[in-house]
């Protein structure tokens, strides 16, 4: 069981949470973004082994937020409140 | 030396003390060039070879193996065999493995054990029965052999289960196909190695790659820790970790890697004889010819890549085993243990080449890449060998994320596989 | 022979409570306190069990968690195959069967297997059993695997409790480190929890010769666990912790002596002291599984806390010196004893009454069910009806190992020690390597200190001291005779030279290969000797050889410890309506749909529910119908950018809504698939609801805060999930307006005033009450939204006034029915994970939107443009047919080969209608209205012809009728 902070809650059961995706996976608007670029934007993910800047939600407070944090060792390293104005 | 396998070997090995047999594989120190590469030795990397050797007069070949083979999710998957898909397309690229595997054991000269004991996937609602028709129904049309059972035909073949009028996922029914079954992982792994060690395929353990050989845009071999290896075709079937294979080429993927747990009980008497899927459980489970209890469920709901258990998705895979049987509730968990897998959004394998040419994919099995394995190495191989696609693994190409023509069975069946 | 109880002593035991078990159908006789093992030793029961590929016989070898060998079916309520005799206490009546043995272990018939066992060597099975094909020979193969049997006939004893706890420091090991470095951490002001697999704490001190502060060690471990005691501290006995997890959360699984199921403890402590002890090692010799050959610290366990004298004429065999005080204590205890040293030098002085042979070791064992002598490398014999040995002292490091903590090699001490250290975990005592007293109060006291907090002294030794002095003995490649490795598995040392020899030298392949600690045990006796051997074989260095990977559980936990009380509808629990006991007591039947139990219709089972289900739609077309819609969605959306929200989340503009009315529209996921539809209304400027499918509110909820957080930001938009606040109530059919007008809302319902998809408000006996004109079934309809816990009387007005109507109540059945007559779709039924929105003939923003929203460029796609997408039709069939199966696919032949053109979706008998609607998705189907096609279903074929999907009323007269 991972600890994750959240930064409204505080430290709280891994089970808690939901996975969003990458961070900075920002989406291109519009009917005419090139097919690849939308296509990226969908389906493509960093997936590293390692640090990972990720979004993430809290499904208890419904917070989104940003967390960093290591995929093989699952050391977490930092989170961060969306646009980081209410960080903990 | 003793070179085939039979019964009469070893019985003539057992007058002899059993010390005549030879190495299952060679282990040679690599070449500096080979025809092709397989990165992974896995089940798909030694399947490649093998197929490399034997369909493709291609010997020689080498499988780079970061630790050693057959360790990654051929050793950790819990060895279900089966081809009950919804869509043509992976009716064909799983039907085809599902036959390779009928004839396996006879094919390597190695027992893998394929033990087709039938596997019934349960509806517990009359919403679920319907989409089981669905499924069944495209089953028939594509040849695959299913039928649609009753409550009873359920009862026939797993008694044990709850069929209690409380139960929380009664059965409706469920989909049926009798030639599903198990098979014997390692040995998958250990046979395609040793097959393609005589046909003179390298299998090089404890080489990792450290990067790729990119001149003019184009791949000719790789970076290892055992040395530089070049080749002007170049595989990899690294489930789990091509992400960060493709990062070192340049590239990025539609996967998310995620752990996905197994267990097993401590071993007991035959008490389960078919392998049995509750979706409202998620759960899927069997027994091994040994006699544990050997228990599957959903995926870890973190990315990660640490290869190892954990509780809260344990805990949620045997409350809902208990359900399904609970006099499981008197046996203890033995052994615990993770894979990482290779999750696609539409949940279909990914085959074809790379964005960095002559760099060949085979990924994106996620949960479901042992059952798939020969066919995995039959298509694999013949990319390498012919850069062309077999006419089963061309919808498979990476190209289907930006046309949008995904393969996604959870969508035409709901049934994730 | 020749084990048995002496006539005094014995701390484990209550000689007042004399208890008799029976095992292998014979009767046995103990005391509380004993275990199975203790207790069948005691009676001179030496087969306990047989292997599991040779069916040799097998006697009981250790004390504890390590024990390979003695394992038995355990019967009764608390039923359990496989159970360790040596730490199951044995209890009056208790009922134990030896495993994989028939009919006992004494004379089991499969014994005849070992005579075959040159042919059947480490993973044989590989190499033969293909021809003609494996199934011939797996029904057999099955039959004889398996240890214990599964009890058909087993109940739960009741539910397993689970319990999360916090602590500072969590102790694991009650044996002198762990005593030492809970008092320590204790008195420095730390609250500690301190845990031991043992019914009593003391460990190796319970039965080894020790003076801790002057006082015998026993008085010490009772004071020290009586001041943890009154300090606080939480002391579990009979816990065993079977894994380190994740960020240190620790898994320990409690016994309760008393009956009750074992209860699975969730412990997150900020710092993690792991006191595990040491595991003995067998001694490399021919025949070395003989029953009567034991762990030499076991048999000390069993003649200090049980009393039993484990043999008369006992050879001791040993490369280190632990071994001397079980030597000692057996020859004072009265037995005949022969100390058989590896090692030449620097031994301990022979005990009082022992002889020593300096320099041997053992070569073989002889005896057929049982030892009866030992020859030495020497080739000198000795008789003797018991064996003891010790080959030194593994580490319990599996739970470092777990945490991923690294493993040093010790030449020195012939083992693996902790390495590197972990964050959060120390690692002292025995588990460190520590062999005196000295050593392991020091070891404690460094743990503790280095948390910076120690205050308190460190216990100290004052007795004797113990030594090591091992000088390494594994198994050696070329030995002469059987040697066991692996007891329970029956890997020799052949086995291992086997597996080299065929190149599987990784220790993982070697594990996987022979099945070398793969048993119950987990190679807690095996895995270093065996990785020694391979190491030998293959002229490495045993690190070079490395470990296999440390996986939890440390020792075998009952599943229901893992489900604890997620049982039955715990395990996944439903969403229930407000008036559930209401339709309840109206004769509902209960279905979960979507995680909601909902009526499905109101009266009978089998045919007659499919009776009461016609009726029900058939008089809700009569007069009026009454509805429970309760699970709908109802998210509001509110703030100054509601509408441009609105737009962006849904595929139909929005923004242009007046308020007070609704509109019809889908949300789509990003890669266009049809994700949910619904009802939005407007309330205000800046005020709307989402109305959402039932089984889709959290998700839908969801993505509103996703887009909301990540495009719109908090300030623009405010999200609050109104759906289990409010009940809805629905009126439908035509007198639907002439019954509401009995209720005096508050509100015109004339036409003018409250048209078709607007809203108007009202009052219900005080309450607020939102009223929704629109439709699910195609007649005139009124959705009552009210407080949740104001809806009973409602709805109790509403039956009562529809009285004079013939209103009918109806379930989710008849409902269905109603709006499959409609064409209306479910999504997820009629819909699938591929469906796009013009896919259900929703073309218009495709084409003409302007304005972005979620799924917009996956709408534009080559796969979104395919000619012969799959397409929403209505499906008749031919005049007096029933309906069409659900799930049945329409087919078209493609050179001679049948292909999927689609599929049924929805499919009822309509009793107004008086013939089956159909709903499928059908390739090209809008554009092949009348077209006649094959249905297929379970291999028989129909046919069918492909119509608009609205087989009722398509005009839509009825809505203001």
């Amino acid at each position: 069981m991972q600890l994750f902070p959240c930064p409204f809650c505080g430290p709280r059961d891994e089970t808690e949470f939901h996975y969003g995706g990458d961070a900075g996976n920002a989406r291109p608007d519009g009917a005419d973004v090139p097919i690849d670029r939308w296509a990226d934007y969908l389906y493509l993910r960093s997936n590293p082994k390692g640090t990972a800047r990720e979004i993430w939600v809290h499904m208890s407070c419904g917070e989104f937020f940003v967390m960093e944090r290591d995929t093989l060792t699952h050391k977490v390293l930092s989170s961060t409140a969306l646009g980081g104005e209410y960080a903990a | 030396m003793t070179r085939r396998y039979s019964a009469l070997s070893l019985f003539k090995e057992g007058l002899a003390g059993q010390t005549g047999w030879k190495q299952a594989w060679r282990s040679p120190e690599p070449k500096a060039s080979y025809d092709a590469i397989v990165i992974g030795g896995g089940g798909h990397g030694l399947a490649t070879a093998y197929y490399l050797a034997k369909n493709h007069n291609i010997a020689r070949v080498a499988v780079l193996e970061k630790g050693w083979i057959g360790g990654g999710n051929t050793g950790r998957n819990t060895t279900v065999v089966r081809s009950n898909y919804y869509y043509p397309e992976s009716v064909e690229l799983y039907g085809l493995a599902h036959r390779l595997y009928e004839g396996l054991s006879k094919d390597l000269n190695y027992n893998v054990m394929l033990s087709q004991r039938g596997m019934v996937n349960l509806c517990h609602s009359t919403a679920e029965m319907e989409i089981g028709a669905r499924t069944v129904n495209a089953m028939q049309i594509n040849g695959i052999d299913a039928e649609l059972f009753s409550p009873e035909d359920v009862r026939r073949v797993a008694p044990i289960y709850n069929f209690s009028p409380d139960a929380r996922f009664p059965v409706f029914g469920g989909i049926w196909q009798g030639r599903a079954g198990t098979a014997r992982h390692d040995a998958v792994a250990w046979g395609y190695a040793r097959a393609a060690s005589r046909l003179g395929v390298d299998i090089i353990q404890n080489c990792e790659i450290t990067d790729f050989i990119i001149e003019g845009g184009r791949c000719h071999g790789v970076q290892t820790t055992r040395g530089a290896i070049r080749a002007e075709r170049i595989g990899m079937a690294v489930a789990g970790h091509s992400s960060v294979l493709a990062a070192k080429a340049g590239f990025r993927l539609p996967i998310n890697s995620y752990a996905l747990q197994a267990c097993v009980s401590e071993p007991v008497k035959p008490i389960l004889d078919t392998v049995v899927l509750s979706p409202g459980a998620g759960v899927y489970v069997s027994q091994s010819d040994k006699g544990e209890i050997v228990i599957g469920g959903g995926l870890d709901r973190i990315p990660s890549y640490a290869q190892r258990g954990n509780l809260p998705t344990l805990e949620t895979v045997i409350a809902g085993l208990l359900e399904m049987f609970p006099i499981f509730g008197q046996l203890k968990l033995m052994r615990q243990w993770a894979g990482i897998v290779d999750v696609v959004p539409d949940s279909s394998p990914i085959i074809g080449e790379s964005p960095l040419p002559n760099l060949f994919l085979n990924c994106g099995w996620g949960t479901g890449g042992f059952k798939a394995i020969p066919a995995g190495g039959t298509l694999l191989a013949q990319l390498l060998a012919t850069s062309k696609h077999n006419d089963i693994s061309r919808p498979f190409d990476l190209d289907r994320f930006a046309s949008g023509r995904l393969i996604d069975e959870a969508a035409g069946s709901g049934i994730a596989h | 022979m020749t084990a048995s109880r002496l006539a005094a002593g014995g701390s484990a035991i209550d000689r007042s409570r004399p208890i008799r078990f029976s095992f292998d159908g014979a009767s046995v006789d103990g005391f509380a306190g004993d275990t199975i093992a203790s207790a069948l030793l005691a009676s001179d029961v030496v087969v306990v069990g047989r292997s599991f590929k040779y069916h040799r016989p097998r006697g009981i070898w250790g004390v504890g968690v390590e024990e390979p060998n003695a394992l038995v079916d355990v019967g009764g309520p608390q039923a359990t195959p496989n159970t360790r005799a040596t730490t199951e206490p044995a209890r009056d009546g208790l009922v134990a069967k030896s495993v994989n043995a028939t009919p006992s272990a004494l004379t089991d018939r499969n014994a005849f297997l070992d005579r075959f066992s040159r042919f059947i060597p480490a993973a044989f099975y590989y190499k033969t059993f293909m021809w003609p094909d494996w199934h011939m020979f797996e029904p057999r193969i099955r039959a004889m695997a398996g240890l214990g049997k599964v009890d058909t006939d087993w109940t739960s004893p009741g539910t397993p409790d689970q319990i999360n706890h916090h602590c500072d420091m969590l102790v694991l090991g009650a044996g002198p480190a762990g005593l030492a470095a809970a008092k320590l951490a204790a008195g420095a002001g730390l609250s500690v929890t301190l845990v031991d697999d043992q019914p009593k704490p003391g460990g190796s001190l319970g039965h080894r010769a020790g003076e801790v502060d002057g006082k015998p060690a026993g008085v010490w471990i009772e004071e020290t666990v009586a001041e943890l005691a009154a300090g606080g501290h939480l002391v579990l006995p009979s816990t065993t912790a079977f894994g380190i997890y994740d960020h240190n959360l620790v898994g320990l699984n409690q016994r309760h002596l008393d009956g009750r199921p074992d209860t699975m403890w969730r412990v997150r402590p900020r710092h993690i002291v792991l006191a595990t002890g040491a595991i003995e090692r067998p001694l490399p010799f021919a025949n070395n599984d003989l029953p009567g050959i034991l762990s030499a610290d076991a048999a000390l366990v069993y003649l200090r806390r049980h009393a039993v004298l484990v043999g008369r004429r006992v050879v001791v065999a040993t490369n280190n010196d632990s071994a001397y005080e079980a030597a000692a204590a057996l020859a004072e205890a009265g037995a005949d004893v022969t100390l058989v040293d590896i090692r030449r030098d620097g031994t301990p002085v022979a005990p009082a009454k022992v002889r020593l042979v300096k320099g041997r070791a053992l070569a073989s064992a002889k005896g057929r069910l049982r030892v009866e002598g030992v020859t030495l490398d020497d080739g000198s014999r000795l008789d003797a009806d018991c064996v003891l040995v010790s080959g030194g002292w593994t580490p319990t490091i599996h739970l470092f190992g777990q945490a991923r903590g690294k493993l040093a090699w010790s030449e020195a001490r012939a083992a693996f020690l902790p390495g590197d250290p972990v964050d959060g975990i120390s690692i002292t005592g025995a588990a460190a390597g520590a062999v005196s007293l000295s050593e392991v109060f020091a070891s404690s006291e460094t743990a503790v200190a280095s948390l910076g907090r120690t205050k308190a002294a460190a216990p100290r030794s004052t007795g004797v001291e113990a030594t090591d002095g091992i000088v390494a003995a594994w198994p050696m490649p070329g030995s002469k005779g059987r040697i066991w490795i692996d007891y329970q598995n029956d890997v020799t040392v052949k086995d291992v030279e086997l597996a080299a020899r065929e190149n599987f030298v990784s220790v993982e392949h070697l594990k996987r290969y022979t099945t070398l600690g793969m048993a119950t045990d987990q190679g807690k006796t095996s895995n270093l000797p065996g990785l020694a051997l391979m190491a030998g074989i293959t002229g490495r260095t045993v690190p070079e050889v490395g470990t296999t990977t440390y996986r939890p559980p440390f020792t075998p936990v009952p599943l229901a410890s893992f489900a604890g009380p997620r049982v039955g509808e715990l395990m996944a629990p439903v969403r229930r309506l407000p008036l559930e006991s209401v339709h309840r007591a109206s004769g509902a039947v209960f279905q979960e749909y979507g995680g909601w139990l909902r009526p499905a219709h109101y009266g009978g089972r089998g045919a007659d529910a499919e009776r009461s289900i016609q009726d029900e739609a058939w008089r809700a077309r009569q007069s009026v119908a009454l509805f429970d819609g309760s699970t709908l969605g109802k998210i509001e959306v509110i703030g100054p950018k509601a509408a441009e929200f609105v737009d962006f989340l849904y595929y139909n503009t929005m923004s242009t809504l007046t308020p007070g009315r609704c509109r019809y529209g889908f949300m789509l996921s990003e890669n266009g698939v049809v994700f949910d539809d619904g009802v939005l209304v407007r309330l205000d400027e800046h005020r709307f609801v989402v109305s959402c499918s039932s089984s889709h509110v959290t998700a839908v909820h969801a993505r509103l805060e996703e887009w909301r957080q990540d495009r719109f930001g908090r300030d623009a938009v405010y999200i609050h999930n109104a759906t289990s606040e409010m009940a809805t109530l629905t009126v439908s059919g035509p007198n639907a307006r002439k019954l509401l007008e009995k209720l005096e809302l508050g509100l015109s319902l004339d036409d003018t005033d409250l048209p078709h998809m607007a809203i108007g408000h009202g009052s219900y006996a005080g309450d607020e009450v939102r009223i929704a004109r629109v439709s699910f079934t195609g007649d005139r309809s009124y959705e009552i939204s009210i407080r949740a816990d104001r809806a009973e009387p409602l709805w109790a007005h509403l039956r009562q006034a529809g009285q004079a109507f013939d209103a009918v109540i109806i379930g989710l059945e008849a409902l269905m029915i109603l709006r499959a007559e409609k064409g209306f779709i479910v999504i997820g039924k009629d819909t699938d994970g591929t469906t796009l929105p013009h896919d259900l003939g929703s073309e218009g923003p495709r084409s003409k939107r302007q304005t972005e929203h979620v799924g917009r460029r996956s709408l534009l796609t080559e796969e979104a443009s395919r000619s012969n997408r799959l397409q929403l039709v209505g499906l008749t069939v031919p005049s007096g047919e029933a309906p069409l199966p659900t799930g049945a696919h329409a087919i078209r032949r493609v050179d001679g080969k049948l292909k999927s053109q689609g599929f049924v979706t929805s499919s009822y008998q309509s009793p107004t209608l008086g013939r089956p609607v159909g709903l499928g998705l059908i390739e090209r189907g809008a554009a092949r209205h009348g077209e006649t096609i094959e249905i297929q279903h379970l291999g028989k074929i129909r046919t069918a012809t492909i119509a608009a999907p609205c087989a009722f009323d398509p005009a839509g007269e009825r809505l203001n009728a």
